[in-house]
């Protein structure tokens, strides 16, 4: 009993600020201005396919490479000890303790014409290369914000690994590769899979990324649905229409992936 | 585990009333909470404000009338004075959003120009006071652009050789208008033909552009990140303050004065502090520090015979009759179904 009431202020919590706003989506994707029920907003959805499509493309691709840069790191963060281990958690969580909009900020200035990183290209007679307000741009901001919520889901799944477990996989015979390939690996994939959960809805959803660091040139769906309550294309019903296409459909990539991820487990184990 | 949690339940609910009632601290006389476009006041007049009425100033700001729409329109209350523009202001009227104004409260009005009172936004002058004009125009760096070319034309904002060093707004109504322009059109055609033409006019534009923009143009322009840019008279000024090299071009197609008019939103709850507030505002004193810190163009008559004859004798900053009529076009308030098509011209564009 004395547990469940604990649980009131979560609970209430949930129910106002994420159970009843989208309820409120949900109606008003099935609604028009003048009220009545109408399944208008999600006709006019194939108009924005495109925007759908860079949206999922562009955050896969930085999902893709946190990934490759995040692992490594992670794996080596949790198998190394001592004052490097401490240090370089601390360096993964450092950037965390600044606003995110104010890190998307300093980018802008060091991709810029005649940012940092331009003029250090300069010094060698190179460029300038144009990398503020480009696609590329709006990835780089996704990875540099989102690759801590790769690297550290990861590294404490890789840290709770049983040593007793690679012994016995070294004692069967196995040699480093084979440890990594049919142990380590298969046994850090549920932190894998939240990973990529916590970088690719972040990033298929953002608005900030692509408007900072990418001129608002390139419409992304957190900017087209942006622009549905506080923009020039003001309607909140096609707007959350959008909203809720998006979250059904990375709800259904994040259950694909979720079921393959723990075939794969229970395959190799 | 569990005891720390009872722990941080109780603080959050110790908290948590603590918050609602800590709101608004105590002001002899009431708050004000205004509305207003960013980096457009001298903030020091607030605290001016607040010591001559004993009225708290809450100040926000907004970055685009859209956006300011959106947020009213949405429901959002707790606004007592905004400051949106002309044709934003005109639609708001339309849709019944603004609240009349009592002018007895704003005997401050009588020294706007007559020139800028009852405007096609407001015919009647029953909602809006007007804060600051200008006129837009093309803002360049004679530095990153060929020298000779011919700056007085849209057209220059097309031009291949500057492709990745130009800068477009990012708000449908300036950047249609700009292509409008560019095809011998009015702002306010109500033609869809017209507007679907300079929607491709801006499709075909697009690669060229290095981005569309708002007040990010400051850091631009000034940074010499961007050759060419579009914005206003009074922000140039600003902009040349700290980059003497810009200049400012003024397109012979015809360019848009605008008008940003103090309002009061259906509801407001401090309705005469926010009129005190508007009539604070049409002072000489705040008039003319507003119009030194912002560097736009004054609607006040003693703030015009104040300032420095060389900035009144601007023809830019202070245009006369002949000049607005032949070479600006203000912004009316367009048709429901004329903004319906430039918001989906507008997403045709931004997602080509």
């Amino acid at each position: 009993m004395k547990s469940k009431a604990i649980s009131f202020p979560y609970v209430g919590w949930m129910g106002l600020f994420v159970i009843a706003p989208i309820l409120i989506i949900t109606v008003y994707a099935f609604t028009s201005a003048t009220g009545g029920f109408t399944l208008a907003n999600f006709q006019d959805m194939a108009q924005y396919a495109s925007a759908f499509g860079r949206s999922f493309l562009l955050a896969a691709v930085a999902t893709v490479v946190c990934v490759l840069i995040g692992y490594p790191m992670a794996y080596y963060l949790a198998r190394e000890t001592g004052w490097l281990h401490r240090m370089a958690t601390m360096l993964i969580m450092l950037p965390m303790w600044m606003n995110f909009l104010l890190r998307t900020y300093s980018w802008k200035f060091l991709l810029e014409r005649n940012g940092l990183i331009n003029a250090f290209f300069d010094l060698f007679g190179l460029g300038p290369f144009q990398m503020i307000d480009t696609q590329g741009a709006i990835v780089l901001g996704m990875i540099y914000n989102f690759l801590p919520y790769m690297v550290l889901p990861i590294f404490s799944v890789i840290e709770k690994i049983d040593p007793k477990v690679i012994e016995a996989a070294q004692d069967l015979g196995a040699n480093s590769v084979t440890v990594f390939r049919r142990v380590i690996f298969p046994l850090s994939l549920p932190g894998v899979l939240s990973g990529i959960t916590m970088v690719f809805i972040p990033s298929v959803s953002t608005f900030a990324i692509s408007r900072l660091l990418g001129g608002s040139k390139t419409l992304l769906l957190g900017n087209l649905i942006d622009m549905q309550f506080l923009g020039g294309a003001y309607n909140p019903h096609l707007g959350s229409a959008i909203s809720l296409v998006m979250m059904v459909i990375v709800m259904v990539c994040m259950a694909l992936m979720n079921h393959f991820g723990d075939g794969e487990q229970g395959v190799t184990l | 585990m569990k005891k720390k949690l009872i722990a941080l339940t109780l603080a959050a609910a110790s908290v948590l009333p603590l918050a609602a009632c800590g709101g608004s601290p105590a002001a002899e006389n009431g708050v004000v909470n205004v509305y207003n476009w960013g980096e457009y006041i001298d903030m020091s007049v607030l605290e001016d404000f607040e010591a001559a009425t004993g009225i708290k100033v809450n100040y926000q700001t907004f970055d685009s009338n859209e956006a300011l729409y959106g947020k009213l329109a949405n429901g959002a209350t707790g606004y007592d004075v905004i400051i949106p523009s002309d044709y934003m202001i005109g639609q708001m009227i339309e849709e019944d959003m603004l609240e009349p104004l009592n002018f007895d409260n704003i005997p401050n009005f009588s020294d706007v120009v007559p020139a800028l009172k009852n405007p096609e936004y407001d015919p009647e002058n029953l909602y809006s006071v007007p804060y600051m004009f200008g006129i837009l125009g093309i803002i360049y760096n004679p530095g990153m652009v060929d020298e000779g070319e011919d700056m007085e034309t849209w057209n220059v904002l097309w031009n291949e050789k500057y492709a990745g060093d130009i800068l477009m707004f990012d708000n449908s109504r300036d950047t249609i208008g700009i292509a409008l322009k560019k095809l011998g059109y009015s702002y306010n055609t109500t033609e869809a033909a017209q507007i679907t033409a300079a929607v491709d006019e801006l499709v075909a534009q697009k690669p060229l552009l290095q981005g569309y923009v708002m007040d990010d143009i400051f850091e631009k322009l000034e940074g010499e990140n961007a050759a060419i840019g579009v914005y206003y008279y009074g922000d140039y000024l600003t902009m040349a303050d700290n980059n003497p090299a810009l200049r400012f071009a003024l397109p012979r197609e015809g360019t848009n004065r605008y008008v940003d008019a103090m309002c009061i939103p259906k509801g407001a709850e401090n309705k005469e502090n926010a009129e005190a507030f508007i009539n604070f505002m049409c002072s000489t004193e705040a008039g003319l520090k507003n119009c030194e810190e912002t560097w736009y163009s004054s609607p006040l008559l003693s703030v015009q015979d104040s300032l420095d004859p060389e900035v009144k004798a601007d023809p830019f900053a202070y245009p006369d009759a002949a000049f607005m009529n032949e070479q600006c076009e203000t912004f009316a308030c367009l048709p429901a179904e004329t903004r319906t098509l430039y918001n989906d011209e507008w997403i045709r564009l931004m997602n080509s």
